[in-house]
């Protein structure tokens, strides 16, 4: 990377994640005038986003080539107090925390506390959610059972399609005055809809000629001639774009900016908006300036890597409460997607593809994340160079399964076409992309549901009775009558979270509409309806549940050693859980190490998880949701394993009170004995396309990457998974630190293989010589 | 009833193709082309000091007792090394990874041990592969009758060939026994055209000298045409832990493990000679 990037890059790592209240503050002020009390909800939101892109402060950084910040400066983040208030004891914390901490001034708190709190307390979506929910919904929520996306942030999880590529907001604007002719004289609702998607249409044109503006007179001051005319070009592109459909590729990416600024400062939505295709919305543009000799290979790379670092610039907006404890992690999952398919079926990877490859390499920034969509049309070098930059032990980018998605969304009854123009999004959502609002609604606790089980519906954390009585564990005489049990109790627990996401989404219907996100996903303006009240083409709501191999785990251990070998009475098992196993060390040994484990490619085992994933999926999917769409399920994580663990004690698979349940559907941490042909076998046996996403997780230290022909090798594996449609995998290269840790708890790391010389064998199997030796080459990734 | 009769006699057949095995790995990206899944046969007739799975070496099924510590407690139990298996099991468990196999140009391999010992049960598995159009490797020391090479050479797709020491007197030194048979055993291969990759385990101080690569040349030149690759295996002492696990004496105890760059020059050499060479496995 140039001197330019280096610098732009550094600037983006060393900046400050910070509180702005600049968004707070206009949007109050707003929302005490006059004007805000005579119109619409959806016009009312629509002016108050105008009017805070009207008056916030605009920041262009020294050296870049795309322009706009969502603060007044890199990472000094927005917050969104009709969506959820953060209180002075929030924002104490969220200053104070060692971990990912946002720095809060004293005037922020001084606003908050004068004019943001007192104003909109009690009046916050969050607060309007609340309200609707039912004391059963509350303990659930409480006790771990489930966890909220809605309840501080918008709902989100949608991508861009093609649209802004063909069309400017002048174009878009027509299609609102078409629109506005069909409706009827009854349908006031509709026109105050489009009314409202015209006025953040047009907030969003007079935002860019701002910062035109604004270049223009750092132009005029600017010594640097090179400098100057490229600063006087991008206030021309600001003049250009979002008001025309680009014609160049810098345009193109500037245009995308600027509608990504504005989506993320309407609202603070989910698993962040992101250009999806990129490789493929931009090759056209890519194509046409390198023929004309107005691009060139470099400058392309140039304008992509100034593109990356303005997403580096905007940490995901900082929770409160209990949910700053659900997740750590403050990336927003923007998830750049490349390769995959065409409209047409055929392979879409592209010399752009290459490139942004390169650019993700060299840049090696948290976000935006990324992924290749794999298909089997697509050539295996394309795998090969993202092997290359896996080897690395950077987590980017992930492999996902092109022809899974399709069948995926294409099973939910979508077009074949909207299928192969979608993607994934977030960590591993498939969606439709421009056409599709797929909200993710939170977390389900699998595992937690057997606790509560086998306690005859008490959580055993606090004592309550917290689900319904199904049975005392001694009268379970048959493993099939603790299915029954278990499946009553996952009914019953799943029927609570569907009925408090269908009050959440009425509510987020009615109050939170979002008219500059639906400009640009089809068919809301058609449909004069709004992208959170069911305007999409596709409208989907997931519930991701989490822990499946500690499940499948748990069972497997109930029904091998209680009702098949009869080695324990369940009663007895239980105990030792209610112990933390404490006195019953040999039960967990025998636990962990004599037990049919989810991983290996034994049906024993494997044969539970398919039982869960079909009580799981014939719980929530296809029934329907308040906006018209219906409820699905995926499976994963992010890391909410780790909260889900922490709400547990003990549980009948060996785990210790408090530690984290298994992740996505991988096998539980260590648990999988027989490499990942074996791994993927067993994740096989259930069936991807009928969820929206699964994630699996594999470890390898970075000697497995080290020739030609262990890449090849692992590039056939990634087929193979993929031609019997798996939908994801990521390898995760071990660090040095983890192999410290494996010396340390060998239980834990079973499965880690290590590339010795010439040939493989699992860590624990070593000398502690040769761990040494292995440790060392892996912290100094000698190959 | 004649139809019926000889089913029955190909059931009983088959419920007594038994072989003993020590291991079974999967996803073996060492012993052959593609992604691979590696049987280990148990018992083998030599006796290398550098052995790296000394517990192959018999051929009884043994026992030790594996220690495991858990919550700061040590935990004792009884696991046997081998197992006493039917080919028809053998074959589930192989065939369930044939979708890499067939992705990656991949199959099964038999080593060990020395999977030629068990001929019987070693044909009949292979047979039960090949019907499953599976690619078959098989890795050997090559001391076994030349009849025995006979019987499965047809339907082997690969023979790794190690070739350890060429010097007779060294050879039995270091392995216990005279590599007269071995050596005959390889020009009876390379003679009837059979896809033969030698494999060269370098151990440091006993067949790395110069009078011992120089007879290894001598010894290969005539064959240049006829072998497909040679690779060079680097020493590695993993074996250590399982010698201590085993209480059996290692002469290597504290010999470092070989870098794969060392044997660049080894590497070279035959390259020089016209070699298709490798350094360590596939």
């Amino acid at each position: 990377m140039n001197t330019r990037i280096n610098k732009l890059r550094n600037q983006s790592l060393e900046a400050i994640n910070k509180l702005s209240s600049e968004r707070a503050k206009l949007l109050t002020e707003f929302y005490k005038s006059e004007e805000a009390t005579q119109c619409s909800i959806p016009v009312q939101r629509a002016l108050a986003f105008s009017y805070i892109l009207e008056h916030k402060k605009l920041c262009v950084n020294d050296g870049e080539l795309i322009v706009g910040e969502r603060g007044p400066e890199p990472k000094a983040t927005y917050t969104y107090p009709e969506v959820s208030l953060h209180s002075m004891e929030d924002l104490e914390i969220l200053d104070q925390r060692k971990k990912v901490s946002f720095k809060v001034d004293e005037e922020v708190k001084t606003i908050y506390q004068s004019s943001i709190i007192p104003f909109w307390e009690g009046k916050s979506n969050r607060d309007k959610i609340m309200k609707q929910m039912t004391q059963e919904w509350k303990e659930a929520y409480k006790a771990g059972v489930f966890t909220e996306f809605q309840e501080q942030r918008a709902p989100g999880h949608t991508v861009l399609g093609d649209k802004i590529y063909n069309k400017g907001i002048s174009d878009i604007l027509v299609d609102i005055t078409e629109a506005k002719k069909k409706l009827g004289a009854d349908e006031t609702d509709k026109l105050e809809e489009l009314k409202a998607m015209e006025v953040a249409a047009r907030a969003i044109v007079k935002y860019a000629y701002r910062n035109a503006s604004e270049l223009e007179r750092l132009a005029s001051k600017e010594k640097s001639e090179d400098r100057k005319s490229e600063l006087l070009e991008m206030a021309h592109i600001c003049r250009h774009v979002p008001e025309n459909a680009p014609t160049t590729f810098h345009e193109a990416l500037q245009y995308y900016w600027f509608v990504h600024l504005g989506v993320i400062t309407e609202v603070n939505p989910w698993d962040s908006f992101n250009p999806g295709r990129l490789d493929q919305h931009l090759f056209p543009f890519y194509q046409k300036d390198i023929a004309k000799g107005a691009l060139t290979k470099e400058r392309a790379k140039e304008l992509l890597m100034s593109f990356w670092v303005k997403f580096n610039n905007q940490p995901a907006p900082p929770k409160m409460g209990v949910t700053a404890k659900e997740s750590n992690t403050y990336t927003d999952f923007a998830l750049i997607n490349l390769g995959g398919l065409k409209a047409d079926g055929t392979d879409a990877v592209n010399d752009l593809t290459f490139l942004i490859l390169d650019v993700i390499e060299e840049m090696r920034l948290l976000q935006p994340s990324s992924m290749v969509q794999v298909s089997k049309k697509n050539p295996d070098e394309f795998i090969k160079r993202t092997l290359q930059i896996t080897k690395t032990g950077f987590g980017q980018p992930s492999y996902f399964n092109s022809d899974a998605i399709v069948e995926e969304l294409v099973n939910q009854g979508k077009d074949i076409v909207d299928a192969r123009n979608g993607g994934a999004s977030g960590c591993i959502e498939s969606g439709a992309f421009g056409t599709e609002a797929y909200w993710l609604t939170g977390y389900f606790n699998i595992p937690k549901v057997l606790e509560i089980t086998l306690h005859n519906g008490i959580d055993p954390k606090t004592g309550n009775q917290l689900g319904i009585q199904t049975g005392k564990v001694e009268d379970f005489d048959s493993f099939e009558k603790l299915m029954q049990a278990f499946e009553r109790q996952m009914n019953h627990f799943l029927d609570i979270k569907l009925e408090g996401n269908r009050r959440i989404e009425s509510v987020i219907m009615q109050e939170l509409p979002v008219p500059f996100l639906s400009l640009f996903i089809d068919d809301c303006i058609g449909n004069a309806q709004d992208y959170n009240a069911g305007g999409a083409r596709y409208n989907t709501s997931y519930v991701q549940g989490v822990g499946l191999g500690s499940i499948t785990d748990a069972l497997t251990s109930i029904k091998y050693h209680v009702y098949d070998n009869k080695n324990i009475t369940l009663k007895e098992l239980v105990e030792a859980t209610d112990h933390d196993f404490v006195g019953y060390e040999k039960l967990r040994y025998d636990l962990i190490y004599e037990t049919p484990k989810f991983g290996n490619d034994d049906n024993y085992a494997d044969s539970n998880a398919l039982r869960v994933f079909e009580i799981f999926h014939d719980a929530v999917n296809n029934k329907v949701t308040p906006r018209g769409g219906t409820f699905r399920i995926n499976l994963l994580p992010t890391t909410c394993h780790v909260y889900f663990g922490q709400v547990m004690q003990a549980s009948v698979d060996g785990r210790k009170d408090g530690e984290p349940l298994s992740e996505g559907i991988s096998p539980v941490q260590g648990a999988d004995k027989k490499g990942p042909t074996a791994v993927i076998n067993s994740m096989l046996k259930i069936d991807h396309t009928q969820t929206g996403g699964t994630l699996l997780n594999q470890k390898f230290t970075p000697q497995f990457f080290n020739t030609g022909e262990s890449i090849t090798k692992l590039t056939h594996l990634i087929r193979t998974y993929f031609n019997q449609l798996g939908h994801h995998i990521q390898f995760n290269v071990v660090d040095a630190d983890t192999l410290r840790d494996a010396q340390k708890h060998p239980e834990k790391y079973q499965d880690l293989i290590v590339r010795v010389a010439g040939y493989s064998d699992y860590f624990n199997d070593l000398t502690v010589e040769l761990q040494e030796e292995i440790i060392n080459r892996t912290a100094h990734n000698i190959l | 009833m004649e139809f019926f009769h000889i089913e029955c006699i190909h059931v009983l057949f088959a419920i007594f193709m038994k072989g003993t095995i020590f291991d079974i790995k999967r996803f073996a990206l060492n012993d052959g082309p593609g992604i691979r899944t590696t049987v280990f046969l148990k018992g083998c007739p030599l006796k290398c000091a550098w052995c790296h799975n000394p517990e192959s070496i018999s051929s009884v099924i043994e026992e030790f007792i594996q220690v495991r510590e858990l919550d700061g407690q040590r935990f004792e139990s009884t696991q046997a090394i081998g197992e006493f298996v039917t080919s028809e099991s053998l074959i589930e468990e192989i065939a369930k990874d044939k979708e890499f196999f067939r992705q990656s140009g991949g199959g099964v391999t038999f080593s060990g041990g020395e999977p030629m010992l068990q001929l019987d049960f070693l044909s009949d598995i292979i047979t039960k592969c090949k019907a499953k159009k599976m690619h078959v490797v098989i890795d050997t020391a090559g001391l076994c009758k030349q009849s025995h090479i006979e019987k499965v050479m047809n339907q082997v797709d690969l023979f790794l060939y190690d070739l350890k020491i060429i010097d007779e007197e060294k050879h039995k030194t270091y392995t216990g026994v005279s590599n007269d048979v071995i050596l005959k055993n390889l020009e009876f291969l390379l003679q009837n055209n059979a896809n033969v990759i030698i494999r060269i385990p370098v151990i440091p101080g006993i067949n790395d000298q110069e009078q011992d690569i120089v007879k290894l040349e001598q010894y290969l030149s005539d064959k240049l045409e006829y072998i497909k690759e040679i690779h060079l295996l680097p020493f590695h002492n993993s074996a250590e832990s399982k010698y201590r696990r085993f209480n059996t004496g290692y002469s290597f105890k504290g010999v470092k493990s070989q870098d794969p760059r060392d044997l660049v020059n080894l590497k070279e050499r035959f390259e020089r000679k016209g070699f298709n060479v490798k350094i360590g496995g596939m």
